[in-house]
C-alpha cells in the first residue's frame, strides 16, 4: 500500500461527508476575514436570517484599505472608510473578534494569523483572499475562497470541495549566499509557469525548504497561488513548533505538547505517491527579478530582458511583446541597467521581521539614491513594527531616506493612498506584477527584500551577491 | 441564484491568454460593499481610455474603440470566448460578479484559474473547458453575427454550422446550476453530520475548539 501525502492526511482529517460524484463536504477550522471580500457575505447572512455556525472560528482584521500614515486622522477616502467601518459593524453584530486599526495586533491578515498562533498545523484555514496559501507553511491546508464561500463558511463552517491532485516540489541542496525564500519561489514559478500548479495542492520539500525559517516558508507558500496552486504546504518540524510556542491563540502548556505530538505526524509518508514531482537544484538559484507583467516572467538579476524575436511560440512571443511595451523595456537590456523610481518593502510575502532585518542589513549606513522618488517600508503588522523598532531597524531605514509606515497591504495593491503613478517603475517585495497592480500604468518588478533595498541604494537593480 | 438551462447568443471573443482578475475588474472597484453594479466596469482598463473610479457614470466615458466589448457587433453578448488560464490572480468574486452583471452567462476557454472557476458557479455563470484546438477553431469562426447555443442539460454547444460540441461538467454543479439552488441551504440540510464531525474531532484535537 502506498503511503499518504501531507495533503491526503489533512483532507481526510476534515472530511465531513464524501459524495459519490467526487465532491466532498470539508470542515473549516479557521476563517480569517478582511474588509474587502466580506461585506457581501455578511449581507447575505443577514438577508437569510442566518447566524455564524461557530463564531470563535473567525478572526477579522482590516488591511487592504488601511492608510499607512496619519492614522489618527482616520481614513480620508470615504469609500475605503465605509468598507472598513462595515467590517467593524459586521463583526460587532455577529460577535466576531476584530483587531481594529488602532490595535497593535492589526496587520495584513496573512501576517497577523500566524503571528497570533491563530494559524496552527493540521488546520483547514480559509480567507477571502488568494494568498491564504501562506498559512500552508505550518502544515495546514489553507486556501483562498470567494465571497460566496466566505458566507458559506460563516453559516456552515464547511465548504463543498473536490480533492486536488498532489504535486511535490523538491528544492534539493543548499542555496548560495544572498539567496532568499523569495528567490526560491520566483525561480520555481519561472520554471513551472503561473498555471503550472493549477489543480494541485503543492507540497514544498527538500533541504533548502527545511532550512528556511517560518518567515521564509511563508514567503514560499504565499506565492504558491502565483504558480496556480490554491494551496502550498510544508511539513511540520521543530522550526514550526518552536515558532508557535507561546503564541496567544496557540494551545498552552500541556495541551501544547499534546498538540505538538500530533503535529509532528503532519508530513508526507516516505512512500507517498504524488501525481507530479518537480525538482529544483537549490545551488543553481540566483537572485531573481521579474521583467514582465506576470510572475512567471522572471529571470536572474545577471540576466537580460528577453528578446521576443527569439521566441518561436507565437502566443508567447506576443505576450512577451505586450509585457515589454507595458513595462517600457528594450529587449536585451541587462537587468542591472534598469533604473527604478520607487521601492516598496512590504506585503504578505515579505513584511515579516526577518524580511525587514534582511533589508536593513543592506541599507545600514547607506542612503537612498537621489533618483529614487519614494522608498517605503511597510511592516506586515503592528507587532512586526514594534519588534523592528525595538531592534532599531526603523532608524536604519529612516536615516537612509526610507519612509517608515504603519502596517497594511499598502502599495502591494494600491487600494489606499500608496501607489505608483502611470509609467513609474518599482522594485517591490510583493507578489504580483500584473498590469495596473500598484496603480494605473504602474510597472512592478518583484524581488526579495534585500534586492529591493539594494535597488533603493543604487537607483537600479544590482546583484546582491556583488555588494 | 439564477438558474441556467439553455441560451443562444452572440459570442464575445477576448483573444488574450492569462486574463487576470485585475483586468476583469480593477481593484478600485473592490471597495464597494455591494454585490451588483460592477457590469459597467468590466474590463475597465481595456474598455475605457480614462481611469475608472467606483460610482462613476460610465455613459460619457471615452471608449477604447479597439476593445472587443466596444465593437457593436459583439456588445451585449452572453457568451465569452477566452484563452487559457482565464481568471487567474486574486480570489475576488467581484470578477464573476462583473461578468454576470454585464449579462454574460457562459465563458468558454481551454482552462480557467481554480478559484475563479469555482466562483463562477456561485453566481449562475457557466464556465466551459474545451480543448485548445476547438477553442482555436471557435476563435477563427467567431465574427460579426456569430452565435452559439449552449445547452447545459444536454452538455452540448451547437455552432451555426450544425456542429455539436460536447462539454464536461461535474454533476453536482450541473444540478445546482440547472435548478438555481442555494449552496448554503443544501449544506445546512447536513447539519447533523457537521455536528457529529465536530464532536469526533474535538476528542482528537481539542485545541481546535478553543473559544477565544
Ligand atoms: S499584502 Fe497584497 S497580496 Fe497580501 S493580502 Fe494584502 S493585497 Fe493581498
Amino acid at each position: 500500500m502506498t503511503g499518504k501525502t501531507l495533503y491526503d492526511k489533512l483532507w481526510e482529517d476534515h472530511l465531513v461527508a464524501q459524495d459519490p460524484d467526487g465532491s466532498a463536504l470539508i470542515y473549516i477550522d479557521r476563517q480569517l476575514v478582511h474588509e474587502v471580500t466580506s461585506p457581501q457575505a455578511f449581507e447575505g447572512l443577514r438577508l437569510s436570517g442566518r447566524k455564524p455556525w461557530r463564531t470563535a472560528a473567525n478572526l477579522a482584521v482590516a488591511d487592504h484599505n488601511i492608510p499607512t500614515k496619519d492614522r489618527d486622522q482616520g481614513i480620508a477616502d470615504p469609500i475605503s472608510r465605509l468598507q472598513v467601518q462595515t467590517l467593524e459593524d459586521n463583526c460587532k453584530e455577529f460577535g466576531i473578534t476584530e483587531f481594529s486599526m488602532s490595535d497593535p495586533r492589526q496587520g495584513i491578515v496573512h501576517v497577523m494569523g500566524p503571528e497570533q498562533g491563530a494559524t496552527l498545523p493540521g488546520m483547514t484555514i480559509v480567507c477571502g483572499d488568494s494568498h491564504t496559501s501562506t498559512h500552508g507553511a505550518f502544515g495546514a491546508l489553507a486556501f483562498g475562497i470567494g465571497t460566496s464561500e466566505v458566507e458559506h463558511v460563516l453559516a456552515t463552517q464547511c465548504l463543498v470541495q473536490r480533492k486536488a491532485r498532489n504535486m511535490l516540489i523538491r528544492v534539493d541542496g543548499k542555496v548560495g549566499p544572498g539567496i532568499t525564500a523569495k528567490d526560491i519561489v520566483l525561480a520555481i514559478i519561472g520554471k513551472i509557469g503561473t498555471a503550472g500548479g493549477t489543480g494541485y495542492a503543492v507540497e514544498f520539500a527538500g533541504d533548502a525548504i527545511a532550512a528556511l525559517s517560518m518567515e521564509g516558508r511563508m514567503t514560499v507558500c504565499n506565492m504558491a497561488i502565483e504558480a496556480g496552486a490554491r494551496s502550498g504546504l510544508i511539513a511540520v518540524d521543530e522550526t514550526t513548533i518552536d515558532y508557535l510556542r507561546g503564541r496567544p491563540y496557540a494551545p498552552k502548556d500541556e495541551l501544547f505538547e499534546t498538540a505538538a505530538e500530533t503535529w509532528r505526524r503532519l508530513r508526507s509518508d516516505v512512500d507517498a505517491a504524488f501525481d507530479a514531482v518537480i525538482t529544483v537544484d537549490a545551488a543553481s538559484i540566483r537572485p531573481q527579478v521579474t521583467w514582465g507583467t506576470s510572475p512567471e516572467m522572471v529571470c536572474p538579476v545577471d540576466g537580460k530582458v528577453p528578446d521576443p524575436t527569439q521566441e518561436s511560440d507565437p502566443v508567447k512571443r506576443e505576450s512577451i511583446q505586450r509585457a515589454l511595451s507595458y513595462m517600457g523595456l528594450e529587449p536585451g537590456t541587462p537587468l542591472t541597467a534598469v533604473n527604478v523610481d520607487k521601492v516598496f518593502i512590504g506585503s504578505c510575502t515579505n513584511a515579516r521581521i526577518e524580511d525587514l532585518r534582511a533589508a536593513a542589513e543592506v541599507v545600514k549606513g547607506k542612503s537612498v539614491a537621489g533618483s529614487i522618488k519614494l522608498a517605503l517600508v511597510v511592516p506586515g503588522s503592528g507587532l512586526v513594527k514594534q519588534q523592528a523598532e525595538e531592534e532599531g531597524l526603523d532608524q536604519v531605514f529612516t536615516e537612509a531616506g526610507f519612509e517608515w509606515r504603519d502596517p497594511g497591504c499598502s502599495m502591494c495593491l494600491a487600494m489606499n493612498a500608496d501607489r505608483l503613478e502611470p509609467g513609474e517603475r518599482c522594485a517591490s517585495t510583493s507578489n504580483r506584477n500584473f498590469e495596473g497592480r500598484q496603480g494605473y500604468g504602474s510597472r512592478t518588478h518583484l524581488v526579495s527584500p534585500a534586492m529591493a533595498a539594494a535597488a533603493a541604494i543604487y537607483g537600479h537593480f544590482v546583484d546582491i551577491r556583488s555588494i | 441564484m439564477r438558474a441556467f438551462q439553455k441560451i443562444t447568443s452572440r459570442v464575445i471573443p477576448v483573444d488574450r491568454s492569462n486574463v487576470d482578475t485585475d483586468a476583469i475588474i480593477p481593484k478600485q472597484f473592490l471597495k464597494s460593499i455591494k454585490r451588483s453594479g460592477f457590469g459597467p466596469f468590466l474590463f475597465d482598463e481595456w474598455r475605457y481610455l480614462d481611469r475608472g473610479e467606483p460610482d462613476m457614470d460610465c455613459s460619457g466615458r471615452p471608449l477604447n474603440p479597439e476593445f472587443v466589448l466596444n465593437v457593436p457587433c459583439y456588445a451585449g453578448g452572453e457568451i465569452l470566448l477566452a484563452r487559457e488560464n482565464f481568471g487567474c490572480g486574486s480570489s475576488r468574486e467581484h470578477a464573476p460578479w462583473a461578468i454576470a452583471d454585464y449579462g454574460i452567462r457562459v465563458i468558454i476557454a481551454p482552462s480557467f484559474a481554480d478559484i475563479f472557476y469555482n466562483n463562477c458557479f456561485k453566481n449562475g455563470l457557466l464556465p466551459i473547458v474545451l480543448d485548445a484546438t476547438i477553442v482555436d477553431r471557435l476563435f477563427a469562426e467567431c465574427g460579426p453575427g456569430y452565435a452559439l447555443t449552449v445547452d447545459l442539460k444536454e452538455q452540448v454547444i451547437q455552432t451555426r454550422y450544425g456542429e455539436s460540441i460536447h462539454f464536461d461538467i461535474d454533476p453536482s454543479r450541473k444540478h445546482r446550476l440547472l435548478n438555481g439552488l442555494d449552496d448554503i441551504a443544501l449544506t445546512l440540510q447536513r447539519a447533523d453530520e457537521i455536528r457529529a464531525y465536530e464532536a469526533r474531532r474535538a476528542q482528537q484535537a481539542p485545541w481546535l475548539f478553543a473559544t477565544h
